[in-house]
């Protein structure tokens, strides 16, 4: 799969390039759609991205990881306007053993949120907006 | 003096009013210089003093040089996943 996408994102597509014979652990990281964020309902989420460099940046980020772990790593992460409940990115990794596959799901998704120029505007259930600042007020 | 269009995203470009912008600069010029002429657009007060600005596709500090041809692009805040 591409490492965004603006359609929904299906998790066995992405498992299903991990068929490496010797690769026994594999870690599967999904990441959805949550219904409230401090404490406000959240109808849907609508991400907007900087299409070049987040293809850019997701990539060398998965190479990072399999140069840091002996793993396969393949990832996506959904554009658009998403729904409570829908599949928002999703992490594969895959190895050995599940020590390393574990390792490496945690810090690609860590690194995905951190470094890839992707926003977040989230539309609450009374109808206002707003994008996601990380730099405001930490989640508890 | 050097044309550059600068792509937003996001709430900045709701703040600028726009996803591409065009700001004029003496060149040679960098990161800091652009900042300083994108803050004098209509809106552009309300950005932060260090906003994050890439240049050609990797992140730049406010020394990196802007030239000519690259592609630059203002950046809010990162928060994907």
């Amino acid at each position: 799969m591409p490492l965004l996408s603006a359609g929904p994102i299906d998790p066995a597509t992405l498992i299903a390039e991990h068929d490496a014979p010797g690769h026994g652990g594999l870690v599967v990281f999904v990441g959805r759609v949550r219904d409230a964020h401090h404490g406000r309902a959240v109808r849907a989420l609508e991400y907007s991205a900087y299409p070049a460099m987040a293809e850019a940046e997701a990539a060398a980020i998965l190479a990072e990881a399999s140069t840091r772990w002996p793993v396969q790593v393949s990832a996506c992460h959904r554009v658009g306007r998403l729904e409570v409940g829908e599949v928002a990115v999703v992490v594969v990794t895959s190895g050995g053993h599940r020590d390393e596959s574990y390792a490496a799901n945690r810090w690609v998704i860590d690194a995905l949120k951190a470094r890839v120029p992707i926003w977040k505007r989230e539309w609450f259930a009374d109808g206002t907006s707003e994008w996601v600042d990380p730099t405001a007020a930490m989640a508890p | 003096m050097t044309r550059f269009r600068v792509a937003t995203f996001a709430r900045y470009a709701e703040l600028l009013g726009g996803h591409d912008l065009d700001v004029e600069l003496a060149t040679p010029a960098t990161v800091a210089d652009l900042i300083a002429a994108l803050r004098m657009l209509p809106g552009g007060a309300a950005l932060p003093a260090a906003p994050l600005v890439a240049v050609n596709l990797n992140l730049a500090d406010h020394s990196t040089p802007v030239a000519a041809g690259d592609e630059v692009a203002l950046l809010p805040p990162l928060a994907g996943g």
